[in-house]
């Protein structure tokens, strides 16, 4: 009998190009997503050595990072140049470089335009059993769809570009086991916001994670894309989780996917690719659903999470005297004290998209608690982003938009805006923020911004009431 | 890249856990599409505040750097790596460190050398006062005091270090390999390629 695999090695072993000694392993890359600016550098890397694009046709890419979320097109259907003189450079140099190089190019305003994360599952360019990489950490996203995908640094940008393959070594493998289901109202991001509180933001590094258990069978796809995103957020460099008759649905006619007889050849092997019983993980951690509350952070990184029926601990509280001093400059940041409760923290700013959080059920949950609500007074910035212009369309054929636009909010073209500080979407200096992004670092949605990680219903929520709230309080 | 066999000057006793790559260059810089001269955002919000390390007077012209647990968490920006390279760091020691960060740095020459806290404790307090060597033949971090820590890093990438070599270079070396991993993709998995659109 041959030996018991996880997803993982399975994945790994079919895309081992070389096996050197000490164990690392030169690894084939099936599939890159190319952005603006992880991108420029690893491009001039290939020109100055006068290399080529070993596999354009395996290579996608897509602005999303430094895109203005404003109207891209005017009145009489030009383009609308990028006011910022560096980022209209970056896109400049994606456009230029994607045609010289023979790459496929999703322009600013074309209709599929959105965030690489969103629109690689999305088009069917990811595809489950494929190995997958982008200059971006985020790309562990796509470990929802059962590819092993990873985020990577410029220099392997060129290095994938150039060769088609990675030099790495083979991770750890982690099995986060989800036992039972979750409440109702509680979502996805809860979920997984809920484990890296749990195992902490180094409680994956060097390991890839699977993400078991009958919670993410039942999930669809968008959730599970959420909870695998945020695998990075956990330390682990990817996440991963079993491909299933929904993963197929989900997949099927999309444009980049296989079709006829190699859409079925691709089925049968997909099929083959769940941890077999018996296989054995580095590290496995169990998480029981019961425990999951709606979620928020309260610091500075993502493991500070509480329920937001909590209150802010106390930085005495944690065991770890560099945490208590981490924990002290995180509420000195935040402008929070020890003993608050969460859910009188009262928000300025609300930002539903990002990767983690942008596709149509995010903006589905969104709009159900929105309503027939408008937005509180102190919220003063409220905008909708999704991840994608198809995502965009969807929801305007089901009429999202008109829900979030008749609450206060803006209704913006697809991009990262909020989620990081570099392109005009930034939250104001010691304002707050209710974001359904991933990251609570320090400035990170712009110098002296406060950041709660949160889920879009909770978004919502929050928006309503000006305040952190209980989504479960407002949908009885 | 330049070869790296020693790296021996100050160290910034920088010692605070979790440094996340947002902190080492925020996102502002990030629109730059050169490699070079990010060493002046370099951690921006750490030295808004007066008496930081990074301007402390005592330390100009380090070239290493210690910090705590899990460095370069976060994001995948190699303009991490850059900004430390442009500000003069050629180390950093530390714990340990987030696997996309130590990588980066590794494409750069720029050492990750992890060490156990006990250890960093005590460089920690030797870098106040007194220079610190590395040295990537015997794997040892030393002081003028008779300390000796040795660490570990993996043969390739120790070899890569110390000889300067080009990985894209090594790599193409091998596309007689690549071409036959294609090849049997090709024939035994056509669905494979990506239908273009
Ligand atoms: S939405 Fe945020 S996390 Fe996602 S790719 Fe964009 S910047 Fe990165």
């Amino acid at each position: 009998m041959t030996k018991a695999k996880t997803l993982y090695e399975k994945i790994w072993d079919a895309h081992v190009v070389d096996q050197r000694d000490d164990g690392t392993a030169l690894i084939y890359i099936d599939r890159h997503l190319v952005h603006e600016v992880t991108s420029p550098q690893a491009f001039e890397g290939l020109r100055k050595a006068g290399r080529k694009v070993r596999r354009p046709d395996l290579t996608l890419a897509v602005p999303d990072h430094n895109l203005p979320t404003t109207p891209r097109i005017d009145a009489n259907g030009n383009k609308i140049p990028i006011a910022d003189p560096q980022s209209a450079a970056q896109l400049e140099a994606l456009e230029a470089n994607a045609p010289a190089f023979g790459i496929k190019y999703i322009g600013a305003s074309d209709a599929e335009q959105g965030i690489v994360h969103v629109i690689g599952p999305e088009q069917g360019f990811t595809l489950p059993g494929t190995t997958l990489v982008c200059g971006d950490s985020h790309t562990a996203a796509h470990g929802a769809l059962g590819a092993l995908a990873f985020g990577i640094g410029t220099s392997e940008v060129e290095h994938v570009l150039a060769t088609q393959t990675l030099q790495l070594s083979r991770s750890k493998s982690m099995e986060i086991r989800v036992e039972g289901l979750l409440g109702p109202g509680i979502s996805p991001k809860d979920l997984i916001l809920h484990i890296i509180g749990v195992i902490g933001t180094a409680g994956g590094t060097g390991h890839v994670i699977e993400y078991r258990g009958e919670v993410f069978e039942q999930m669809s796809i968008e959730g599970r894309l959420t909870v695998s995103n945020m695998s990075i957020e956990a330390g682990a460099r990817a996440g991963l989780i079993a491909p299933d008759e929904k993963t197929f649905a989900y997949l099927k006619g999309r444009p980049m996917a296989p079709k006829g007889a190699d859409w079925d050849a691709a089925v049968d092997y997909w099929k083959t690719l769940p941890t077999d019983d018996g296989a054995q993980f580095d590290k496995s951690v169990t998480i029981n659903a019961a425990d999951v509350a709606p979620t928020v952070t309260w610091g500075t990184s993502p493991e500070d999470v509480v329920p937001v029926t909590g209150h802010v601990p106390a930085p005495e509280s944690f065991a770890d005297p560099s945490k208590q001093d981490a924990a002290r400059k995180s509420l000195d940041y935040m402008g929070l004290s020890a003993g608050q409760a969460m859910g009188d923290v009262a928000v300025e700013n609300i930002f539903i998209g990002s990767c983690t959080n942008s596709r149509i059920e995010d903006l589905r949950a969104a709009a159900q608690v929105l309503d027939g609500h408008k937005k509180a007074d102190g919220v003063k910035w409220a905008i909708v982003v999704p991840g994608s212009g198809l995502v965009k369309a969807q929801a305007e054929a089901e009429g999202l938009d008109k829900i979030f636009t008749a609450s206060g909010f803006e209704w913006r073209e697809p991009g990262c805006s909020a989620c990081l500080g570099m392109n005009p979407d930034k939250v104001p200096p010691g304002e707050r923020c209710a974001s359904t992004s991933n990251r609570n670092f320090v400035g990170r949605q712009g110098p002296g911004a406060r950041t709660h990680l949160m889920s879009p219903a909770m978004a919502a929520a929050a928006a309503v009431t000006g305040k952190l709230t209980d989504v479960r309080e407002l949908i009885g | 890249m330049k070869p790296v066999r020693k790296v021996e000057g100050r160290a910034i006793p920088f010692g605070q856990k979790n440094v996340d790559t947002d902190v080492i260059i925020s996102a502002e810089w990030l629109k730059t599409i050169s490699r070079d001269g990010l060493g002046k955002g370099a951690f921006e919000s750490v030295r808004a505040k007066e008496g930081n390390v990074f301007d402390d007077p005592e330390y100009a012209g380090a070239s290493v750097l210690i910090a705590g647990d899990n460095f370069g968490c976060g994001s995948s920006r190699e303009h991490a790596a850059w900004a430390l390279d442009d500000m003069g760091i050629k180390a950093i020691i530390a714990p340990s460190f987030s696997d996309i960060f130590s990588s980066n740095a590794f494409k750069n020459g720029l050492l990750s050398i992890a060490l156990p806290q006990e250890a960093i404790d005590r460089l920690m307090e030797v870098a106040k006062t007194d220079p610190i060597t590395i040295d990537m033949e015997s794997m040892s971090v030393t002081t003028p005091f008779q300390d000796r820590f040795t660490f570990e890093m993996d043969p390739f990438r120790q070899q890569c270090l110390m000889d300067g070599l080009d990985e894209i270079d090594l790599t193409m070396a091998k596309s007689d390999a690549i071409e036959a991993h294609e090849n049997r993709v090709d024939s035994a998995q056509a669905w494979h390629k990506p239908v273009a659109a």
